[in-house]
């Protein structure tokens, strides 16, 4: 297996190097490497050729989304999908198409996400996905960055009078199966020598239901989605989150390997949302900005100056129409997620890195 | 003497004493409420117990549902409007009514198809169900599958005309060469159904359904209870021959036949149809190249269909072991070939004899189909756990959601099983 893997990444870096006057060749080379991948099962490699041009020539972007999480992806009332996974995708559409509304949203579960991606069914995955060494190393995908940092929580009702979580001696507490929120438990208590009776449960719904019938002391899971779960609580005043978080869990969008080409566009999309809001370019102000400033990084991004679109593959003002489409990185999280909303997350870890948060997007230049 | 003559001829009976009432507590309710509810000490207990356990229920679900709110933007607002009474937060299926019904992306402006292709299944059904109605309404059945699929799905009404094609032709073929050899009818028909679909095929240009008169929806848009029936009626009437077929098969003399059909029936039932589910929506799609997968409906419909037909089959196998031997050796002595034997005698009475089973497993299949939950497509189950409870607006909305969703899964399971009972009476030719 090792060989033939190896053997279709050089196929595929050969692939790219032929020009685009060779398009039959590359066609016919394509198929007959498609054929040898589909029996080999590794028709993920071969369909990552070109993901930016396959793109272009649907005039859709299918973009992995999950079922339904609250405030990250989930469609309205009237069908429309909302939420902050789902503003990269209509970034990354805006920039490559042109039209913020050219998405598929392919919904997808946490059995199924991986296979999608690597089946071609879709372009990219932007589905609160944790970057890990081995998804990145060893199921072959490219994360290109970074939207969300979180991070494994405690709930606890007031009640209890807890305030960290080292109090929490011979407490049960309400865990997912399954999920790498019940290895960083074990790992926390026992590195603090305490013990702790774990209440499996299999989804967040059952969750919530045993939390709040007195199954369970404590409820644990990614702290966004503790801040979501207890918006919906009755007396959300009643339950606090502990201090401490106990473990880095770094939410970002994914792409197949092997086709850098669109990992560069995903990867800039992204950035050029997080460099907007630190040069403070805003949906209300961005027009005005297109034409011109005195800041010459804000000319670059929105393309009145250089040729950074074109390097892309893009035009010029592909970040301005990204901007555009739901505005900076700041504007996103306080539509979606931020405190005016009910799930009322803090920037904390997710400020720009002029305000103390991890938000570091490298220069446009 | 005379005293004692005196003394015993004291009273006469002038006429006959008034009829009077019977005892109050042999009588009316109190005799009935005695002889069947307060028959004993354990039998009272028992009573009185339950109208307590009755009691406790009803105090607390009717309040529950009588203050309902109806009328809410959301879950904050349904709690802001009770006040801290306890109420249902009934506004989240009034908001979300069409997506429950038909999924989020069914277009709005055609709600108006699947309602008429609900329709007209009632009247196609009605002769399959009901056989004292006039034989030829089964022709509409016969085409009906054709107009649904066109009415939901849209897009060139070439398609379904083509596929009607085949199958008439199929048929006509069948008709022809069936009568002397039934393997030249069968395989015949499906030879010519292929080519007809083929070259129907190739002359329908790609562009056909770009303005057809119904806009094409595509699969991963049907959603909601809309999905649970589309899916359950189809596998149910595709999965109910299959399964004729396998049980036959595995009663066959011809080892290949039999080996076939064990084999199928083994393996589908030693498997969890959620694993089939899951080859359906993953595993497939690493076989296909990207661009050329079946539509992740027909995979599903295949999945399902395979699935039931397996159990269905051994249904009918317990109906065809349960007949006499006597009855198999009737149908021979009269001369009658084994499809006019099966046909005739066989099958009508193993048929009945299995319809009990048969509706089990169909109203098993039919709750079954909220299984397509786990493979992200959205229907009823799915889109309440999905979509509607990940919207910041009604996140925390539990009972209602599934609770809305039993009912209308308990309408439908429980208008079958009626029906099966009337059928059981309506067929039921022994005298007991």
């Amino acid at each position: 297996m090792g060989n033939r893997s190896g053997y279709l990444s050089v196929s595929d870096k050969n692939l790219s190097r032929i020009g685009a006057g060779n398009q039959e060749e590359v066609k016919m080379k394509k198929s007959v490497i498609l054929g040898a991948a589909t029996i080999a099962g590794l028709a993920a490699g071969a369909a990552a050729a070109g993901t930016v041009d396959d793109v272009k020539a649907r005039g859709k972007l299918n973009c992995g989304v999950t079922t339904g999480l609250v405030g990250f992806a989930a469609p309205d009332a009237n069908g429309e999908w909302q939420g902050f996974d789902v503003a990269v995708c209509r970034a990354v559409a805006a920039a490559v198409l042109g039209d913020a509304n050219a998405v598929e949203f392919v919904p997808t579960t946490g059995k199924t996400r991986f296979t999608a991606l690597a089946s071609g069914e879709v372009d990219m995955l932007a589905r609160n996905t944790t970057w890990t060494f081995s998804r990145d190393v060893d199921l072959k995908f490219d994360f290109v960055g970074v939207n969300y940092y979180d991070g494994q929580g405690f709930m606890v009702p007031k009640a209890l009078g807890v305030s960290s979580a080292k109090e929490l001696d011979g407490a049960t507490v309400c865990i997912q199966t399954g999920t790498t929120t019940e290895l960083n438990l074990a790992d926390f208590f026992r590195s603090n020598n305490i013990s702790y009776e774990p209440v499996p449960i299999e989804t967040n719904a059952e969750a919530q239901q045993q939390y709040l019938a007195g199954a369970c002391d404590v409820y644990t899971t990614d702290a966004s989605g503790l801040a979501a779960t207890r918006a919906t609580f009755e007396n959300p005043g009643d339950h606090v989150l502990l201090p401490e978080i106990i473990s880095k869990e770094p939410l970002g969008p994914l792409v197949r390997h092997g086709d850098n080409e669109w990992g560069d566009v995903v990867r800039w999309t992204l950035n050029a949302l997080i460099t907007a809001e630190e040069l403070g370019i805003t949906s209300a102000n961005i027009d005005e900005m297109a034409s011109g400033t005195e800041n010459p990084e804000i000319n670059r991004l929105l393309g009145s100056e250089g040729t950074l679109g074109e390097m892309l593959g893009l035009d010029a003002q592909w970040a301005l129409r990204a901007i555009k489409a739901g505005g900076n990185y700041g504007e996103v999280f306080a539509k979606n997620i931020g405190e005016e909303t009910p799930i009322g997350l803090a920037r904390g870890l997710n400020a720009q890195w002029t305000d103390g948060g991890l938000l570091y997007s490298p220069p446009f230049r | 003497m005379s005293d004692q003559t005196t003394n015993s001829i004291a009273f006469v009976a002038e006429g006959t004493i008034p009829p009077s009432p019977p005892p109050a507590n042999e009588t009316g309710v109190v005799k009935w409420l005695r002889e069947n509810l307060f028959s004993g000490v354990g039998n009272s207990i028992l009573t009185i117990a339950s109208v307590l356990l009755i009691y406790v229920v009803l105090k607390n679900t009717l309040p529950w549902i009588f203050n309902g709110v109806w009328n809410a933007d959301s879950l904050s607002q349904c709690r802001e409007i009770l006040g801290g009474k306890t109420g249902a937060c009934f506004a989240v299926l009034a908001e979300r009514w069409n997506q429950l019904i038909y999924g989020f992306k069914y277009p709005v402006e055609a709600y108006w198809r699947p309602n008429l292709a609900f329709l007209l299944m009632l009247v196609a059904a009605a002769p399959v169900l009901f056989f004292d109605l006039p034989r030829k309404m089964l022709l509409f059945t016969a085409v009906y599958p054709f107009v649904a699929f066109w009415l939901i799905w849209g897009g060139t009404v070439l398609v379904p005309l083509v596929a009607l094609f085949g199958c008439v032709a199929a048929a006509v073929v069948f008709q022809k060469y069936g009568k002397n050899s039934f393997a030249a009818g069968f395989f015949g028909g499906i030879v010519v159904a292929l080519i007809v679909w083929k070259v129907g095929g190739a002359l329908i240009s790609e562009s056909a359904s770009e303005n057809a008169w119904l806009t094409a929806v595509p699969s991963r848009d049907l959603g909601g209870f809309m999905l649970n029936l589309m899916l359950g009626v189809t596998c149910v009437s595709l999965s109910l021959p299959l399964g004729i077929a396998l049980a036959l098969g595995r009663q066959s003399d011809m080892p290949l036949i039999k080996w076939v059909c064990v084999i199928f029936i083994e393996f589908i039932r030693g498997v969890p149809l959620i694993t089939l589910l899951f080859v359906a929506s993953v595993m497939l799609a690493y076989f296909f190249p990207p661009d050329s997968t079946v539509d992740l409906f027909l995979r599903v419909v295949i999945m399902i269909t395979m699935f039931s037909a397996a159990y269905i089959a051994e249904v009918i196998r317990g109906g065809l072991a349960a007949l006499p031997r006597g009855q198999y050796e009737a149908a021979d002595s009269l001369g009658l070939d084994y499809a006019q034997a099966m046909r005739l005698i066989i099958l009508p009475q193993a048929l009945k004899i299995s319809i009990p089973g048969i509706v089990n497993v169909a109203v098993g299949l039919f709750k079954d189909t909220t299984l397509v939950s786990v493979i992200s497509m959205f229907d009823l189950v799915g889109m309440i756990r999905g979509p509607i409870l990940a919207s910041t607006e009604w996140n925390g909305v539990y009972w209602e959601l599934l609770g809305f969703a039993a009912l209308l899964f308990f309408v439908v399971c429980y208008g079958i099983s009626q029906y099966s009972q009337w059928l059981e009476r309506r067929l039921a030719t022994d005298h007991r």
